[in-house]
């Protein structure tokens, strides 16, 4: 399945500036496994060492936060958008 | 993060702020527009020149040097990430609310000494001016043009407001379907509002994603992008209840939580002015309150869990309606670091609270403010609060901001005649 994968500012470092790149998987852990062999390094930035979605990253896929739905088994379907974001406080 | 060219400060821009600091992982940064650390995501804090272990003793201000400043929260400017100038330059001058003695309200839930931190009296009559004056001052320094934000709605006119003041251009986000005092509010002052379909979680993430985006190039996000100086503002409310107590803590606080950042400045806030000297040392409880029908963080509490599970918001309380409260888990640390705890409190509650309040003090609050007054009311009840203790209990917000919650059964108790017969019988007799 072919999704598009947008980068926050923070991670571009990895991404030579792109916001937005392609990515590929059945599940949200297969399209970040693949994404860090695309990009090396960016998989442990969003996934901590229990190989969980870390405490302040909040991940979508289309308009769910993942946590609603399945975390990292939840499926992500061709052309779907997958968003990760940095956790802010405020109101 | 590397600072643009434009973005560079000299230490002085911050006055005794050193750098940015991960909350979680302790990575250090320069001062500029970051909110989230490269490492673990964490959140960046600012951190002072007494922050470190390396740190003195010598306070940078005395408290007389403090009561003989202005009449707002610049008296703390000199433990603020501001310049020493700041109070010259076009802002709000929010802060130095009052702190009612609440003797009726004490009376009436057994409490042997009541105050009531009323934020209500804030130029757009809530807190959330303190927090955006920091940040105002932050987005000038950075050259930023335009001020804007996510909003439950308080901090939306905040920002309208505060932008207008500084001549800055404002555009603020809310969820569509806020109470409409908080759109009028937050529309009046200029600047352009706009209405996202969805909550305001939802608001939050679209402006994450707009901060990354071209469109949103050189936009000050007070709570995202400045977020780091935006939540100092915070710890004001804790340096104002200090003094105004006369230079002591209280023994316990309830606090209303949204994403939990208000809290946990109020208690870095106790802390630094301990460490500081400013106050004696000693133990304070800090209590945290949300409404039912939003309460990742109670819930979290209860079931003694150090993860807060987000939840879909569905409450009258909506300037606290965060389901995904960023800061929940410093909340549930610090609650239990303190010996306090985290309550929740229903809808029924919350305007049963909001009119005990008014009925009790003349204090109209808003929703959230009922929020704090209804689980100050179960915490009593329930005995984990101590009725012996110096309490204090926050209004954020004015109940005009939130009429609709209130606003059944509102109503003249009779309509008569301008005749002395119809008042005697229609009100004297019926009494």
């Amino acid at each position: 399945m072919s999704v598009s994968v947008r980068i926050p500012t923070i991670l571009r470092t990895y991404t030579d500036g792109a916001a937005e790149v392609t990515g590929e998987g059945a599940t949200l852990r297969d399209v970040l496994q693949k994404l860090d062999a695309d990009y090396p390094g960016i998989g442990a930035r969003i996934l901590d060492e229990t190989g969980s979605i870390r405490r302040f990253v909040n991940v979508y896929v289309g308009e769910e936060d993942v946590r609603f739905v399945d975390g990292l088994d939840t499926p992500t379907p061709d052309g779907a958008q997958v968003s990760v974001i940095p956790a802010v406080a405020g109101g | 993060m590397a600072l643009a060219t434009a973005e560079i400060t000299t230490s002085n821009d911050f006055g005794p702020a050193v750098g940015l600091s991960c909350r979680e992982c302790g990575t250090r940064y320069p001062l500029g527009p970051s909110f989230a650390c490269i490492e673990c995501f964490g959140p960046l804090e600012v951190a002072y020149t007494w922050s470190g272990p390396d740190f003195d003793g010598a306070a940078p201000v005395t408290r007389e040097q403090i009561a003989a400043g202005p009449a707002n929260i610049w008296r703390y400017r000199a433990l603020l990430p501001v310049p020493a100038d700041v109070a010259a330059k076009p802002n709000l001058a929010p802060g130095w609310t009052k702190l009612v003695k609440a003797d009726n309200l004490a009376r009436e839930l057994g409490l042997r000494s009541l105050h009531v931190k009323d934020d209500s009296g804030n130029p757009t009559h809530s807190f959330k001016d303190r927090v955006v004056a920091i940040a105002l001052e932050a987005a000038r320094t950075f050259g930023f043009h335009t001020l804007s934000c996510s909003s439950t709605g308080n901090l939306a006119g905040a920002v309208t407001a505060a932008a207008a003041r500084a001549g800055l251009d404002a555009c603020v986000f809310i969820p569509a379907d806020l109470e409409e005092p908080k759109i009028v509010m937050a529309s009046v002052y200029g600047g352009r509002l706009v209405g996202i379909e969805g909550t305001y979680d939802e608001v939050n993430r679209f402006c994450s994603e707009l901060i990354g985006d071209p469109l949103g190039d050189r936009w000050g996000f007070v709570n995202v992008n400045l977020r780091p100086y935006y939540a100092e503002g915070s710890k004001t409310l804790a340096y104002e209840i200090a003094e105004q107590l006369g230079w002591r803590i209280p023994d316990q606080i309830v606090i209303p939580v949204a994403s939990g950042s208000q809290l946990t400045k109020i208690d870095k806030g106790f802390k630094e002015l301990i460490k500081l000297g400013l106050v004696e040392d000693k133990p304070y409880k800090i209590f945290a309150a949300q409404a039912e029908g939003c309460s990742p963080v109670s819930a979290a509490f209860k079931a003694g869990r150090e993860v807060v599970q987000p939840v879909k918001p569905r409450t009258i309380a909506k300037s606290l309606a965060i389901g995904n409260p960023a800061d929940g888990p410093y909340v549930l640390d610090i609650a239990r670091r303190t010996a306090g705890a985290v309550e929740d409190v229903t809808d029924a509650e919350i305007v049963d609270a909001v009119r005990l309040l008014a009925r009790t003090e003349g204090i109209f609050a808003e929703t959230a403010g009922g929020v704090t007054v209804g689980v100050l009311k179960k915490l009593t009840e329930k005995g984990l609060l101590d009725p012996e203790a110096e309490t204090v209990v926050l209004n954020t917000g004015d109940g005009l901001k939130t009429l609709d919650a209130v606003a059944s059964g509102a109503r003249p108790t009779a309509v008569i005649r301008p005749s002395l017969d119809a008042f005697r019988t229609a009100v004297v007799e019926n009494s």
